[in-house]
């Protein structure tokens, strides 16, 4: 199964080996930093409640929204302050891990 | 009621429990391509050697419309038998029977059975096919699910444990496969998970196949909790049969000798491997150019290719084959293969089952996903399982070995016995780009020419340490041999190695990182 991948150039030390991918590397996403204004799902779930609106200024640990998943009613924090830019969940909706849910100035 | 009239009481009692859940639900089974429970446990066996017991048990249970509900041998069949003459227990779950769903009753026949194994000292073969939990019966179903576990851990590296799963098996059930040593799955069959694609539905919205989520694909490639993947269910048994005859039947035995075999010919050791360090090659045309009949039984073939390792025979004996594979990630130690590279030579040396490693790796995969998966604790499992193992371990070095890949694959320094290398070897730090580029950073940077000057040093820095000889001048090789005599090299080794015997410190049992 491995043997369909293509041929892939690995580096390894400065040197480029003729290779080929397995299919985990070849899936893999490539890492960027987090930007530490944005909140996301930290877990699967339906948003609950949402207790901010854009242009409202929120300390750090303030409480934004509920996330209920796995029958548990979780509390979604301020991760800074800050000024809510933007609010991207409705109360209802359900949203994948990593969805983003509020975006700070 | 005479004697005539016992017999045939008995006879229609027991053709009624061996009819399982009957014949719509049985018709059913094939429907799907399946074999029916007794069936696939009499194509596993040698013809005629199938022993079925406990066919009268049934469950207990008098809650939710349980009482008036006869389940035929409570949906699971057990017994004994062999396969190619080595005794087993074995049992089948039986779909046609309330789904194969588990309860007390059908717990305590399979912990039964598994007691059995243990106390006989022979392997114990478990085949899944259930629709999970018995609701009815609440906690007792869990707790049969429990006392299998508990028994899986038990059994552990003291027989060996074999899982197929030819159907369903879902949430808590799929943790005695994940105990056990080998997990066989077929195509279109086999599914396994923990959450299903209605609760994933229902909590993600993400909307998957329960093949795509945890079929036997998906599970060979993607997950690595099987080990071996069939297109159809006979494949599967033939591959079970082939699995058996390389491992013993328990910790206290070895593996059966068979008649030794010289490679089939049309394999040359000495041109399969690429001079230049770059260029990829099989590594399994290696085992097969040195093992008997160039018969090498591959385990987890499909998953974290970048390591092969398998069964192959030397003299009539079997060995465990641990392979860097230079075609697949230029045969990188990663998250995965680590992981795969450990079990198999912890499943090895429980069972005395030599270990021979055939080195080519430039180090350890670099990237971001690697160090955020952990690959420091995950590659500090092959170094655990390399140094806690006590059979005779053999390293042949191919080509390149380098820095803590060089480490790992079974060095000297690991506890290896046998260290051998062949000429192509290159054991060094790093590779002579990476080398080089480092030790004469200044010097190529301060050159009128820094390209001209660099190639030198990497041709100075190749011809200097790209070699198998510094190592074997300081006694980390023992030899350095040529491609061709590596299969009577080993033979050597491996018979001078037969009555080995290693101790480890007193312990209750280490703390590996796993």
């Amino acid at each position: 199964m491995t043997d369909d991948t293509p041929p892939i150039r690995l580096v390894v030390d400065d040197t480029a080996y003729e290779t080929r991918a397995t299919p985990a590397f070849a899936s893999r996403r490539r890492w960027s930093p987090p930007d530490p204004r944005l909140v996301a799902a930290h877990i699967p779930g339906v948003i609950r409640a949402v207790y901010v609106r854009p242009g409202q200024a929120v300390r750090w640990g303030e409480r934004l929204l509920v996330l209920e998943a796995m029958k548990m009613q979780n509390d979604v924090l301020a991760p800074r302050a800050g000024v809510v830019k933007s609010v991207r969940a409705e109360v209802g909706e359900m949203v994948p891990r990593g969805r983003l849910l509020i975006e700070l100035e | 009621m005479n004697l005539r009239q016992r017999l045939v009481e008995f006879l229609s009692k027991r053709d009624r429990a061996v009819g399982g859940g009957g014949p719509k639900a049985v018709e059913k089974q094939l429907a799907q391509g399946k074999l029916t429970a007794r069936d696939r446990i009499r194509a596993i066996l040698d013809a005629g050697s199938f022993h079925e017991y406990d066919l009268f048990v049934e469950h207990l249970c008098s809650d939710f419309g349980m009482d008036g509900k006869h389940l035929p041998g409570d949906g699971v069949v057990t017994g004994t038998g062999t396969i190619q003459g080595h005794p087993v227990c074995i049992y089948a779950q039986d779909f046609t029977v309330a789904g194969g769903s588990l309860g007390l009753a059908h717990a305590r026949k399979i912990t039964k059975i598994m007691d059995h194994a243990l106390k006989l000292g022979i392997p114990l073969i478990g085949i899944n096919d259930s629709g999970g939990a018995r609701i009815q019966e609440g906690v007792n179903s869990l707790a049969g699910y429990g006392e299998i576990f508990f028994r899986n851990t038990l059994a552990s590296g003291v027989i060996p444990q074999i899982s197929v799963v030819l159907g369903p098996c879902a949430g808590g059930a799929v943790y005695s496969p994940a105990l056990t040593d080998f997990v066989f799955v077929v195509e279109k069959i086999s599914k396994m998970f923990i959450t299903g694609p209605e609760v994933i539905k229902t909590v993600l919205g993400e909307e998957i196949s329960m093949e795509e989520l945890g079929g036997a694909r998906v599970q060979v490639e993607t997950s690595g909790n099987a080990h071996f993947f069939a297109a159809t269910e006979q494949e599967c048994f033939e591959q079970i049969n082939r699995l058996v005859t390389f491992i013993p039947w328990n910790n206290q035995k070895r593996a059966d000798p068979f008649p030794a075999k010289p490679p089939r010919s049309g394999i040359d050791l000495d041109a399969v491997v690429p001079a230049e360090p770059t260029r990829p090659y099989d590594v399994r045309d290696v085992v097969r150019g040195v093992c008997d009949d160039s018969d090498f039984f591959e385990v987890q073939q499909h998953w974290a290719a970048n390591i092969v390792v398998g069964f192959a025979r030397l003299g009539g004996n079997t060995v465990g084959v641990i392979a860097n594979q230079p075609m697949v990630l230029a045969g990188v130690l990663d998250v995965d293969s680590s992981d795969k590279a450990a079990r198999f030579i912890r499943f090895c040396d429980a069972f005395n089952i030599p270990l021979v490693t055939l080195v080519d790796l430039p180090g350890y995969l670099p990237g971001v996903d690697q160090e955020h998966a952990g690959v420091i604790r995950h590659g500090a499992k092959i170094l655990y399982a390399y140094s806690e193992a006590t059979v005779p371990k053999i390293t042949v070095i191919l080509r390149k070995a380098y820095g803590g890949g060089y480490i790992a694959m079974c060095s000297r320094h690991l506890g290896a016995d046998f260290v051998f290398a062949w000429p192509t070897a290159e054991i060094a730090v790093m590779g002579p780009e990476g080398a080089a580029n480092i030790i004469f950073k200044g010097e190529i940077a301060a050159a009128a020419d820094p390209e001209a000057v660099r190639k030198a040093k990497v041709a100075e820095y190749t011809e200097k340490f790209a070699n198998p000889y510094i190592a074997a001048a300081n006694g980390h090789v023992d030899a350095v041999i040529q491609p061709r005599e590596t299969r009577e090299v080993l033979l050597h080794a491996l018979a001078i190695s037969a009555h080995k015997s290693e101790s480890r410190p007193g312990k209750k049992h280490g703390v590996p990182p796993f």
